[in-house]
């Protein structure tokens, strides 16, 4: 997934998560429905230059899809024995018939991500499942994605695949009162994918930045499907506050720069409107729409001094009260410390357990610099540089250790 | 229909035994109630207790003679306890008895699939 992809590879990323959901589905067998669509665009690849590029690109993949999967399933004379397993009722009749509100298609795509995001498959699975089969990512793209060698990754997903199907991971939209229990790890796997691409953005491998917009793209797609989940809601925005900043984060030279010192009037205006509007009907509750309201007072302060820190703190404690995580605790301190002071702030700091986090001695380091106390903020600098996850962060952090002296 | 195989995984002492009489009776009614639930869903094929792990025998073949052991296979914190064998329509009717199970005898349990045999 290149920066410079051609547009046929971009049609097909967008329109085989849609396919493969589907083709899942009519034939019950995901390896045949990844088989089939990949086919499916082979054939349009010779054809549709000829012949001319369909209406609906997406309906021509999946007939054509389709009709090659059931041919090999005849071949293969595995026929009835697979399509009986996954598959639900409708399985052979037109998967194109009508595709309005209540049509099995629908809710395909959603149906996938359920599947991919099972709590029975562990998190690398999940993630690497939602990018290949509904991310149309090869999985050379993915393993990339994750640091992992190709061969790793392809092992990772034969075997999450070769569980959905000896375990029977069934293939169906989870009912309303599995939601609190089913939604969580949908929402993660997305935030993961976003967050995998955001920490590599200061690394020179410019392909990983298209994974934000990958999540995001997710995250619309799960919107659309679930329009009125609250938390569905709040992961889209606080994805799109954080995408509006993401090219201020780093400076010409790869480093970060702070939200402090951030140029404000790059920020994404558009991103940041929309971001607001999805927050906007109620009160935040769950962790995604906290965090979002959170990002949505940084969105709304013209500068880093007009921010509303007694709202932010507020936020903090909402948060603390769902997960009461030491990272959470640390960052309501730093929101703290801009109301009542460092000192304030590092008291409550030093009182965490977060010794092996990088943020915990940069943040420690930060505060020591701002009570004059350099030799303490230069020893907190080093160990922050030390455990810094990427080149950018461990350079930041260096460039400020310097500027101690 | 699938079939699975619940198992009830158990660390030593962890079991009944070490209840005060009326805590171990209101255990054996909440497992025979869900039970009862088992076979009145259709689910239930199958389910039985097993003995402390110590009393187990292991025997192989060792270059062509049996060899017959005392104690369990595998040396593990936890040890099978016990078993449910059910059908149900896939993982997640499954993990729904599962998490029944797990309430009503305080142990995890571990679900797998059997394996079907292929053209079945």
């Amino acid at each position: 997934m290149s920066g410079q992809s051609d547009p046929i590879e971009r049609a097909f990323r967008e329109g085989s998560g849609r396919a493969v959901a589907s083709l899942i589905r009519i034939v019950g067998d995901i390896d045949v429905a990844e088989d089939a669509v990949q086919e499916a665009f082979v054939i349009a690849l010779s054809k549709w230059p000829v012949d001319g590029v369909p209406d609906d690109t997406a309906a021509w993949i999946i007939t054509t899809g389709r009709r090659r999967a059931i041919d090999r399933l005849r071949r293969e004379s595995l026929g009835r024995s697979i399509l009986g397993d996954m598959v639900q009722d409708e399985a052979l009749a037109d998967p194109l018939e009508g595709e309005g509100e209540g049509h099995p298609m629908r809710d395909d795509q959603l149906r996938l991500i359920f599947m991919c995001c099972h709590p029975a498959l562990n998190v690398e699975a999940q993630v690497a499942l939602t990018l290949r089969l509904l991310g149309g990512l090869a999985t050379k793209e993915v393993a990339r994605a994750f640091l992992v060698e190709e061969a790793t990754m392809a092992q990772r997903l034969v075997r999450a695949k070769r569980k959905i199907k000896s375990a029977h991971i069934p293939y169906r939209v989870p009912e309303g009162r599995e939601w609190p229990h089913r939604l969580p790890p949908v929402l993660a796997a997305i935030y993961l994918i976003y967050n995998a691409g955001a920490t590599r953005t200061t690394s020179t491998e410019e392909h990983l930045e298209d994974l934000c917009l990958e999540a995001i793209r997710l995250c619309r797609l799960v919107r659309s499907l679930m329009p009125r989940e609250p938390e569905v809601r709040g992961l889209l925005a606080l994805l799109l506050f954080t995408e509006s900043r993401r090219a201020t984060r780093v400076a010409a030279d790869g480093s970060l720069v702070l939200l402090r010192d951030q140029a404000r009037g790059s920020w994404d205006a558009a991103l940041i409107e929309e971001g607001h509007a999805l927050l906007e009907p109620c009160a935040p509750a769950g962790p995604y729409q906290l965090q979002a309201a959170i990002q949505a007072v940084h969105a709304s302060a013209r500068t880093f001094e007009e921010t509303r820190w007694p709202k932010i703190v507020e936020l903090y404690d909402s948060m603390l009260l769902i997960a009461p995580t030491p990272v959470i605790a640390m960052n309501r301190a730093i929101a703290l410390g801009e109301v009542a002071g460092p000192a304030k702030a590092l008291a409550l700091v030093d009182a965490l357990e977060l010794e092996p986090y990088y943020l915990f001695h940069a943040t420690r380091a930060d505060l020591l610099r701002r009570l004059g106390r350099f030799d303490d903020a230069a020893e907190a600098y080093r160990v922050a540089a030390s455990l810094a996850p990427s080149v950018g962060e461990e350079n930041f952090l260096r460039a400020r250790l310097r500027e101690l002296r | 229909m699938n079939k699975y195989l619940l198992s009830v995984h158990a660390a030593p002492g962890a079991d009944c035994h070490s209840m005060p009489p009326e805590e171990m009776q209101a255990a054996f009614q909440k497992i025979e109630a869900l039970e009862t639930e088992m076979k009145e869903g259709g689910a239930m094929l199958f389910s039985g207790r097993l003995t402390e792990p110590d009393t187990a025998t292991v025997v192989r073949h060792d270059d062509g003679k049996i060899l017959t052991t005392d104690g369990i296979f595998a040396e593990s914190k936890e040890h099978l306890a016990g078993f449910y064998l059910i059908q149900a329509k896939d993982l997640d009717a499954a993990l729904g008895w599962a998490n029944k199970v797990t309430t009503a005898v305080g142990q995890p349990i571990e679900v797998r699939a059997f394996w079907n045999p292929p053209g079945s």
